[in-house]
């Protein structure tokens, strides 16, 4: 009797039955412990790695790797000036994720609220909204990040901003088309029915199922994005020195191909572990976060507890 | 050895493949002979469809796995063939017909391809050929100018087409053995006697065995020779129709058909006071119909609802009949102000419904509830039980303080038969006669003085609907409501209804006292609906047949 | 169907309007072409006699409108890196990247269609598993270190492959190869769902009970419906192909419209960018209506819809 209390958050779910549904996924779970190391190590790199690593060091310029002759910041190899492939990757992951987390966050909310705002307001305000995604999405991104920053110059501050705008009208698109499919469902109309007002309404019933879509497809865009900062980098109109990203170090170790192959390997291999993680962990989340087929991922529940 | 056209012997159907599977069908056995009919008659989940697959070797496998048993037809055991063999014997001396007849066409190809694909992959005509008898096929179902709706799509015909579309595929080849999957369900009353009609002219034309799965024991009265009764994968009884359905001998039959709504005199009704709360006058809703470039209106419109005007009283129970399109379930969402009417006002005690705003339409909205037909659908996937029954007070904060709530949800879930620690499930967990009684005890959460029910009982199974009926019945008379009860199931109406209103195309042509239209119903189209409304007894459905020829001048 | 299209095609010539001036003035915020193209030490009269000579004197809306008076005539302008009409220089680029497309996405579709209907045959199995993975993996991989890793080891280490450049055959596989990694990983696994709902969905069971051969039910009953999502996703990477194959172009050193698109924002050649983004952008409206016909040719539904 006692135990049909209320329960505060919609769906809510406990830390522990979240675990217990990652650990029914083997490969979800080693990318979501890659991505945990990866956070740890872009947070506390500095705390960890010795300051002498980031300084040049002339005798072991281009040590190849896999040697533990000299210390283990040495195992990646070193670049051209000496310094600790390893410690240059971590400050490099700090960069990266910071652009593209931003990036992602941005386009997210702006995105989700117009795409929100379109899927309910009717008349011209959607309309000029969803044309204005249109001529966003026609226009080559990677055209239109080239013309902004080599107008606007190359700071992380407008890369993030012209990544965020390209990837706006995903958001719009996919919140919209969500919510003119969910405002028709019964159940909002028996909300209405019981009183419920549209943000009422949008807030309980329609929002809940359009952002696990909208949080899957922000670590599906994380990637995308993380990749486009790269190639944007590579091609020498992203990140500039003294600041580095992956995507940067990769063209830095391009003209070294023949001598130095890890100086480029590495940080593409991290860019690919990366993107590769979040898009497992994103398939994962779409299982996980529908309460329909969230059995699937829970001990004893393969047969008979679907409807 | 016996010489039955098709003999079933202990089969046993699981499904799920490790330790936890289900046994869907527990050693079954039955037979069929040429020229019969035989109805295996069973509830949701009872493994009747289950057994058809298996016949057709259609069944999923994974997840469904035969564990035992044989299937012998002409002699031959259908289990032990080897596939491709038994393959060709599908489509050519036994073919099958389902339910959902949009979803088991192929929505890409043109109707008569499909039709020809049959005659193609076991004759080997030409295209031409094949072509050519499509057409004549589809005209001896009774498709209006066959040659040109043969190069049509599936979501081109209504819905009674498309199973004489499915009808004329499966008896392309005059195949000896039919198996129809509730051919008839989901179809309208009038449009289904005219398929069991078609269905008993191939039968008989061909001297075909037709095993016939239904959950409707009017259709098992109208066509059936021999009936089996499955439950939870057995078999509990079985027999001629007219022993079966006269004199049934398991307490199941026996439930199953006291649960059919109409077989008994409805109970009597509690006088009803001259108050009316609720009243449509001269309602309308038109939907334009928009072209060309720019989505101009064209100047025509769907005429959804047209011109309705009805009183709905205090306490009293307010049927409205109507068989799809008819425009029943747009009238309930004028009334409910999810739509806009396009012209009419609604009155609730007096007062214009379109003019109420801010805490006049709250209040409205308290005291007007309503329960959906799709229990899947109208229960927010996402939210446990406890706070689908709470949002009601989350939204109308007076009603209930918040520390009462639990115990009112406790008190709200044994009312409507269910246990109180099924609050903190979700809906997903419960089959689909638990959801609707979720659905109702959240109408019922503000004590509300109308419930409309927009189908609210078409979807369930006989049995769990004729609880459903019950429970209604019974608040009603505990809590003072009044129904306005839309559905498309006669009998189910003059069951709880006061008065009856009939609509068609709408309109409503026919209103007046549930006894007075039921047993002398004035208007073609009642007499017409009430003619094709099969009933669960060989005799009295026979009379209905033939009173229904007469009506259509036949 | 027939007002669905010429619907479709009113709002891309919206878009495509839209598109013409957010491209003329984006373009002229890149900073004045005479810091570029004369000496540092020009005189001021050489600027002023550049700029004459360009038309960069004139206020920006007399520019604009003598570039909508000049576009009305198909006339894009000249291109002063090369001193050609900027549409010659565009139309000579274009064919480069069309081909790579072109082959690309019809080694990633076909590649596609057969690993994700095998895995959706059989879900769960081993090629299913092991196809899911190796597609996320190809959605995930970036193309300029593949492409560069792919230079390091079949033409630096193994000199199997040239390293830049067009002409034979040996050219065409490592770009090919590089650009056909992601939209072959994407398309995976659009073919597999697709492919996975197409052969449990009704018609299907009854197909299978007209006795039709088990290879007619998958690759005519089902695969026409599973093909429905598979075109649009196809239709998306192919305009991602046409946009900006950049990376790959730079790299493998292809005279494309990719390539020629930087090269031009970076010289400012006004005209060449306006001119490319022009093309590139009604070849990709092309497209699309013709995917919207290839999807009504698919599915009846839509083009009676």
């Amino acid at each position: 009797m006692a135990s049909a209390s209320l329960p505060g958050a919609a769906g809510g779910l406990g830390a522990r039955r979240w675990l217990a549904m990652l650990a029914r996924d083997p490969l979800a779970c080693l990318a979501a412990l890659f991505l945990l190391l990866l956070v740890l190590a872009a947070l506390l790199g500095p705390a960890l790695i010795p300051e002498s690593a980031g300084r040049m060091n002339l005798r072991l310029r281009n040590a190849p790797p896999f040697e533990l002759a000299n210390g283990w910041l040495y195992i990646l190899g070193a670049d051209t000036l000496g310094r600790s492939m390893l410690a240059r990757l971590i400050e490099a992951s700090r960069s990266t994720l910071m652009v593209a987390s931003s990036a992602v966050a941005l386009s997210f909310l702006i995105g989700g609220t117009l795409g929100v705002l379109a899927g309910y307001a009717r008349g011209w305000g959607a309309t000029l909204i969803l044309r204005m995604a249109d001529v966003l999405m026609s226009f080559p991104s990677l055209l239109l990040a080239v013309v902004v920053l080599y107008t606007f110059s190359p700071s992380i501050k407008n890369i993030v901003l012209v990544l965020a705008i390209t990837r706006l009208p995903v958001y719009i698109r996919t919140a919209r088309a969500e919510i003119l499919e969910l405002r028709e469902r019964m159940f909002v109309s028996a909300a209405r029915v019981m009183g419920a007002g549209p943000i009422r309404t949008a807030l309980r019933h329609v929002v809940p199922f359009v952002l696990p879509t909208l949080l899957t497809l922000a670590a599906v865009d994380f990637a995308y994005v993380m990749l486009a900062e790269s190639a944007l980098s590579f091609l020498g109109i992203g990140i500039q020195p003294p600041d580095v990203t992956w995507g940067l170090m990769v063209a830095q170790g391009r003209g070294y191909l023949a001598s130095a192959w890890w100086l480029a390997f590495f940080p593409g291999l991290f860019i690919m572990l990366t993107t590769l993680s979040l898009n497992l962990l994103a398939s994962w989340l779409r299982v996980a976060a529908d309460p329909q087929q969230r059995w699937r991922l829970e001990p004893g529940g393969k047969a008979g507890d679907a409807p | 050895m016996s010489g039955h056209l098709l003999e079933v012997t202990d089969l046993a159907i699981r499904f799920g493949t490790t330790g936890g599977g289900v046994q869907a069908v527990d050693g079954i056995s039955f037979h069929l002979d040429r020229g019969e009919t035989l109805a295996i008659l069973g509830e949701s989940g009872s493994g009747k469809s289950v057994s058809a697959s298996a016949i057709m070797a259609i069944l999923d496998c994974p997840p469904g796995r035969i564990a035992r048993g044989s299937i012998l037809f002409e002699g031959r055991d259908l289990l032990s063939l080897p596939e491709s063999e038994r393959r060709r014997l599908n489509g050519e001396r036994i073919a099958m017909i389902f339910q959902d007849t949009l979803a088991h066409l192929n929505p890409v190809y043109s109707v008569g391809w499909q039709i020809a694909e049959t005659l193609q992959a076991h004759k080997g005509l030409s295209a031409r050929e094949a072509r050519a008898e499509a057409v004549r096929l589809m005209e001896s179902v009774g498709i209006p100018e066959p040659a040109s709706r043969a190069n049509d799509y599936p979501h081109q015909f209504s819905g009674g087409q498309r199973q004489r579309l499915m009808i004329a595929m499966a008896m392309a080849l005059k195949p000896a053995l039919l198996v129809a999957d509730e051919p008839t369900t989901a179809l309208d009353v009038t449009v289904q006697a005219q398929i069991l009609d078609l269905l008993r002219e191939a039968r008989d034309s061909t001297a075909m065995g037709m095993l016939l799965i239904t959950h409707d024991l009017g259709v098992v009265a109208d066509i059936a020779d021999r009936v089996a009764v499955m439950y939870q994968g057995r078999i509990v009884e079985t027999g001629p129709v007219r022993e079966v359905l006269g004199n049934p001998q398991h307490s199941y039959t026996q439930r199953l058909l006291s649960a059919v709504p109409g077989r008994e005199p409805p109970p009597a009704r509690p006088p009803v006071a001259d108050l009316p709360v609720f009243e449509a006058r001269e309602l309308t809703k038109h939907f334009p119909i928009t072209g060309g470039l720019f989505r101009r209106p064209t100047g025509e419109a769907v005429r959804a609802v047209d011109g309705v005007s009805l009183t709905l009283r205090r306490g009293e129970t307010l049927g409205i009949v109507g068989e799809s399109g008819s425009g029943k379930s747009t009238l309930a969402r004028m009334l409910l102000r999810l739509e806009e009417p396009t012209s009419g006002a609604i009155l609730f005690e007096g007062k214009d419904v379109s003019s109420l705003a801010g805490p006049e339409l709250l209040s409205f909205r308290r005291r007007v509830q309503v329960v959906f037909q799709d229990p899947f659908a109208s229960l927010d996937p996402r939210m446990r039980v406890a706070e689908i029954i709470a949002e009601p007070w989350t939204i109308h904060r007076d009603v209930l303080p918040r520390a009462r709530w639990n115990a009112r949800i406790a008190e709200l879930l044994s009312l409507v038969g269910l246990r109180p620690e099924h609050a903190a499930r979700y809906p997903h967990q419960f089959s689909g006669g638990q959801r609707q009684r979720i659905a109702i005890a959240r109408a019922l959460a503000l004590e509300p003085e109308i419930v409309i029910c927009d189908e609210a009982v078409s979807a369930l199974d006989v049995s769990i609907q004729a609880q459903i009926l019950a429970l209604l019945d019974q608040l009603q008379r505990a809590m003072g409501l009044a129904y306005l009860f839309i559905a498309h199931d006669l009998p189910v109406v003059r069951q709880i209804a006061d008065r009856v209103a009939v609509m068609q195309r709408g309109r409503i042509v026919e209103q007046g006292p549930c006894e007075e239209v039921f047993e002398r119903p004035q208007h073609p189209y009642t007499r017409a609906l009430l003619a094709a409304s099969p009933v669960p007894d060989p005799d009295a459905q026979a009379e209905r047949r033939k009173a229904r020829r007469e009506l259509a001048g036949v | 169907m027939g007002s669905f299209i010429a619907r479709r095609s009113l709002q891309s010539l919206v878009a495509l309007a839209g598109l013409i001036v957010l491209v003329f003035f984006a373009a002229r915020l890149t900073g004045s072409p005479a810091d570029l193209y004369l000496p540092i030490d020009a005189s001021v009269e050489a600027r002023q006699a550049f700029n004459e000579k360009h038309g960069f004197n004139d206020p920006l809306t007399e520019q604009f409108g003598r570039f909508l008076v000049d576009l009305a005539r198909f006339d894009l302008g000249h291109s002063i890196r090369k001193d050609r009409p900027a549409l010659e220089v565009v139309l000579e680029a274009i064919p480069t990247t069309l081909a790579l497309a072109a082959v690309t996405m019809t080694l990633a579709v076909a590649g596609a269609i057969l690993v994700g209907s095998l895995a959706a045959r059989r879900p769960g199995g081993a090629v299913d598993r092991l196809g899911s993975t190796l597609s996320l993996a190809a959605a995930s991989a970036p193309d300029f270190w593949v492409a560069i890793s792919a230079i390091l080891l079949f033409a630096v280490a193994l000199g199997w492959l040239p390293t830049s450049g067009m002409g034979t055959f040996w050219h065409w596989i490592m770009p090919v190869g590089v650009l056909l990694i992601r939209p072959f990983g994407i398309l995976v696994q659009v073919v597999r769902g697709s492919m996975l709902g197409a052969l449990s969905a009704p018609y299907v069971k009854t197909a299978r009970a007209k006795g039709i051969r088990e290879r007619t039910v998958v690759f005519v009953h089902a695969l026409r419906n599973g093909l429905l999502p598979v075109i649009t996703v196809a239709g998306d990477q192919a305009a991602g192909i046409v946009n900006g194959a950049v990376i790959v172009e730079t790299i493998f050193g292809w005279p494309g419209i990719g390539k020629l698109m930087i090269d031009s924002i970076i010289q400012r050649d006004f005209a060449v960018i306006q001119a490319s983004i022009l093309v590139t952008a009604a070849i990709i409206f092309a497209m699309n209506i013709v995917i919207d016909l290839a999807y009504g040719l698919l599915d009846p539904r839509v083009r009676h819809a």
